[in-house]
């Protein structure tokens, strides 16, 4: 595994969230009956022709501009012929040659923690097109039904470099794409419904060389742990493949969630010829600076623009300032958490969020949107936190009430629990000299250098005043009493 | 009446001499009685003919000086079965639509029905998906020459042409993708004109080639031609290449004169390769036209011997992908009997076309696959470019171009159909026009052996007034227009 570099690249089908569909009036709503968000142009009876809906071209303008990219001047539509039952017209209508979006790039942060690391995807291109009906195997006796209100949704096609190393990467980049494409209104994200699908073209290479290996294209790959498993799978089938003296074909491939392996659909050789050419029935994609202008206007700030934001105003790291706006929830959460807490407790602010929660979350299984614990009971229990009402360790035990609904306000559980810290030093000098008196053995080993014994003092100070003294008081005392 | 003008039915039925029931009731007992030998129409309706009659008297009555009907409303005419019409049976000539009954109206036939108020008698017959120029290639069976039947009426519009010749109808839809309304205009003595590509809506006209195809009017005259032309163009938001322009009135400059224009007369069009009984006839027109004030001057355009060469890439390129529709899965020809989805696709698309439509098929595919791309597809659009440029050239010198419509005229049936390069080049002066998007139209400008000649007027892009202009004045000082096919009454 060791000498082998794995090359990935990926396409993603990303639904765009118009209202109708990119050449019909019809309805995109997901869900409705068979058949009935289809009309004469999305059944492609004699006669009908396409019209191209702006606001498509003002989802992939969006996007464009969201990822640094060249929104094109001019694009062309084209026919990419085959034959498939639902496939009403016998042709896509996409683009080949002159997409509408051209470049761009995409930064991520993969891993966590100390192994955190960033890293650039560049982007190729990205281009509008229609998605096909749906054909339907099951309950029809032996034929299959045709279901055509997918038939004309509107797609933009994203498609990365080969700049992706790993699996972990592959599933940072879709991730990271996922959140943006939510973030500035284009898409829904809804895996399971196919609003939003990935392939990878996955090859491997030895480390060193230049010249990329021969890929295999796996499809429609709807959730990220499917794209990793894939990916994975995938992977140590070609090293093994290659190590066995086999030479790896170029193919799509399919992956199998219940088995956890990839098999081949069709090779290279049974590849359609699309036979793509200009569609007559199109005018070229004309897009203005002006409309270019104007779609700049109304974006929201962008992650990459908040992260700046973060670090140079709230002072936070890169990779918190990452973390924080990997999605629009969490930085809508912790933005509003801070506009309470005030700028000064950003970082504890970012640190609850980023740790606290999303572990409880995650435990829970929940998302942020679901979260019990809302920004401003987050905000209040940090700003209590940073008047030393209550320690850290005091204020899991608030976190966990307001949790579990035991309070409204951070401030009512520590009154009504009375998680008050012990400020007093007179208080804490007594509970100080209790722990002394009860504990010469400890105090003697201290004495003779085991700093050790001076943590077991701690905890016991702190386990006299119920956890509520101030740790640092308590340290304090504790070192004066000790020298004196 | 079968001869009257569109002006002049339009003057009766607003007199109420007759009823828009009559009229249609005489043109529908003309068909019963003489399509049966000419095959002319392959669909008639007499029940919704008669109750667009109904409606349309009812919208003459209620008519006043106010709100007066449109001129055109109550008179009949025939469609042709390109274009999708509501609760209509439309085939495209094909076997493959043989039973489609559309479910809507295509724009034009909106615009006739709904605001001009016309009458459809029917469909007419075709060459299958308008591939062909004799009306052999329909599955349908070919439609006679009412000026000789054992002659073709050309094509693809040959069923409009025939209707309208042998006075089944006043005038009628067609549409010209290479010269499918000026060839069988010529053929049968009409005028028909192919407006600029992008002024008459495409919408529900089935695609043969896409980037070539317009629809337009075929009648006796040029001036009912700017009648009905009113009524069928526009722009539509639901055909993207649909040109936005305010919308004109085809008729204003019938009556302008002439002097001082300019006719350019292509060297290319009076060579080798066209019938001297037609060539005569057009330089007698042309003569005609000195007389009436123009002047001529030769032009040239030297890429229109590449017009049929690159048009016989472009049309199959768009044709192979538009007719990917026809395939048995939603509506129209399936095979009885097939084994697998594969199958299913070659039985029905194989039984389903005709051998001219699998040809072009076959040929478009061809040329738009993988490594023939470029060869092919890209260097015909490239002498596409060429040859609307050698018409900007010309048009620098004249106002408009004139020469025959086709090299001869009329041939007898089968006398090309096995033969498909001669049947190519019966539109080899049609083509070009196409190719560069400019107006055409061809008017009767005499007989040869007994048989239409017609004159082709190709004007600049916008310029359908200008055509009608010069074809009206000629017609005030010419009768062939008038003459009308023996046998007929």
């Amino acid at each position: 595994m060791n000498q082998w570099e794995v090359v990935i690249g990926i396409e993603t089908h990303a639904q765009l969230a118009t209202a109708t569909k990119i050449f019909s009036g019809a309805a995109t709503a997901f869900g409705a009956a068979p058949n009935t968000q289809a009309c004469a142009v999305d059944l492609a009876l004699p006669g009908v022709l396409p019209v191209l809906n702006k606001m498509a071209v003002e989802c992939a303008i969006r996007f464009g501009l969201a990822i640094d990219a060249e929104v094109a001047g001019k694009s062309v539509f084209a026919r990419k012929n085959y034959f498939y039952p639902d496939l009403p017209k016998g042709y896509q209508i996409s683009q080949m040659d002159l997409p509408v979006v051209v470049g761009g790039k995409i930064a991520l942060q993969v891993g966590q923690g100390d192994k955190a690391y960033e890293k650039v995807v560049r982007l190729t291109r990205a281009h509008l097109e229609e998605d096909a009906g749906k054909s339907l195997h099951e309950d029809f006796h032996g034929k299959s039904g045709i279901d055509l209100n997918r038939a004309g949704t509107p797609l933009l096609e994203i498609v990365s470099e080969p700049d992706m190393r790993s699996s972990d990467e592959a599933v940072a980049y879709a991730k990271v794409l996922h959140a943006l494409v939510r973030w500035i209104g284009i898409c829904d994200g809804n895996m399971q419904e196919g609003s939003f699908r990935c392939d990878a073209n996955v090859s491997v290479r030895p480390k060193g060389q230049a010249e990329l290996g021969t890929r295999r294209e796996i499809k429609n790959l709807n959730s990220f742990r499917f794209l990793k498993e894939a990916i994975d799978f995938e992977v140590q089938w070609q090293i093994n493949e290659i190590e066995e003296g086999r030479k790896i074909r170029q193919a799509t491939v399919l992956f199998d969630p219940d088995t956890g392996e990839t098999r081949m659909m069709r090779s290279k050789e049974d590849a359609h010829d699309y036979r793509y050419f200009p569609d007559p029935d199109l005018l070229p994609l004309a897009i203005s600076a002006d409309w270019i202008d104007r779609v700049k206007g109304e974006l929201p700030e962008l992650p990459r623009q908040m992260r700046e934001r973060f670090i140079s105003d709230l002072g936070l790291s890169g990779y918190d300032a990452t973390t924080l706006t990997a999605s629009q929830e969490m930085a809508d959460y912790f933005e509003s958490t801070v506009t309470i807490a005030g700028k000064a407790n950003a970082k504890p602010c970012a640190n609850w969020v980023m740790v606290d929660l999303a572990a409880r979350l995650n435990k829970e299984g929940r998302e942020l949107a679901e979260s019990p614990v809302s920004a401003a009971q987050l905000a209040g229990l940090v700003q209590r936190i940073a008047d030393n009402t209550v320690s850290n360790n005091i204020a899991k035990k608030v976190f966990d009430a307001l949790w579990n609904g035991d309070g409204a306000t951070a401030d009512e559980v520590i009154e009504r629990q009375g998680l008050r810290q012990i400020t007093d030093s007179g208080a804490i000098a007594a509970l100080v000299d209790e722990v002394l008196a009860a504990n010469a053995a400890s105090v003697a080993e201290f004495r003779a250098g085991k700093e050790k014994a001076f943590n077991a003092l701690v905890g016991q100070v702190m386990k006299a005043a119920k956890g509520k003294a101030n740790p640092q008081q308590v340290n304090d005392l504790l070192r004066q009493k000790l020298a004196g | 009446m079968i001869n009257a003008s569109l002006k002049q039915l339009s003057q009766a039925l607003a007199a109420k001499r007759i009823s828009s029931i009559e009229l249609t009731q005489l043109y529908l007992d003309r068909i019963a009685r003489l399509n049966p030998a000419l095959n002319a129409f392959v669909t008639v309706d007499p029940e919704k003919s008669l109750k667009m009659a109904r409606a349309a008297d009812a919208r003459i009555a209620a008519a006043s000086g106010a709100k007066p009907a449109g001129p055109l409303t109550g008179i009949p005419i025939a469609q042709k079965d390109i274009f999708c019409a509501e609760g209509w049976r439309t085939t495209c000539g094909s076997r493959m639509l043989a039973n489609f009954i559309s479910p809507y109206d295509a724009t034009v036939i909106q615009k006739m029905h709904a605001e001009a108020g016309l009458v459809s008698l029917g469909k007419t017959n075709m060459d299958e998906f308008a591939m062909g120029s004799s009306n052999e290639t329909s599955f349908f069976g070919p439609v006679r020459n009412p000026w000789d039947q054992q002659r073709v009426p050309g094509g693809s519009s040959g069923g409009s042409a025939a209707a309208v010749a042998a006075r089944l109808a006043p005038a009628a839809t067609g549409t010209d993708t290479g010269g499918s309304i000026r060839q069988p205009a010529a053929l049968c003595n009409l005028t028909g004109l192919k407006p600029t590509y992008g002024v008459v809506s495409r919408y529900g006209m089935i695609a043969f080639a896409s980037s070539l195809d317009q629809g337009g009017p075929m009648a006796r005259s040029a001036e009912d031609c700017a009648l009905l032309l009113n009524s069928m163009a526009g722009f539509d938001e639901r055909d993207s290449t649909s040109l936005d322009r305010p919308l004109e009135d085809y008729a204003r400059e019938l009556e302008k004169p002439l002097t001082g224009l300019r006719i350019g007369l292509p060297k290319e069009f009076f060579g080798a390769g066209c019938d001297a009984g037609v060539m005569a006839a057009v330089q007698a027109a042309i003569d005609e036209y000195r007389k009436l004030g123009a002047t001529t001057v030769e032009v040239s355009l030297p890429n229109s011997h590449l017009s049929v060469p690159a048009y016989y890439v472009i049309a199959p390129a768009e044709a192979s992908s538009n007719l990917s529709r026809f395939d048995g899965v939603r509506y129209g020809y399936r095979a009885p009997e097939y084994g697998n989805l594969d199958d299913m696709y070659m039985k029905s698309r194989a039984q389903g076309f005709g051998a001219e439509v699998k040809r072009r098929i076959l040929i478009g595919t061809y040329v738009l696959s993988h490594g023939y791309y470029d060869a092919y597809y890209l260097q015909a659009q490239r002498i596409r470019r060429l040859i609307a440029n050698d018409f900007v050239e010309a048009f620098k010198s004249c106002d408009v171009i004139m020469g025959p419509t086709s090299p001869t005229t009329a041939f007898k049936l089968g006398e090309k159909a096995a033969d498909p390069v001669q049947m190519y080049l019966s539109d080899i002066y049609t083509i070009a026009v196409n190719l560069a998007g400019l107006p055409g139209m061809s008017i009767p400008c005499g007989f040869a052996g007994g048989l239409p000649v017609g004159l082709q007027l190709i004007g600049n892009y916008f310029a359908e007034a200008q055509l009608l202009n010069m074809a009206h004045r000629y017609q005030q000082v010419s009768d062939w227009h008038q003459r009308s096919p023996a046998g007929i009454d």
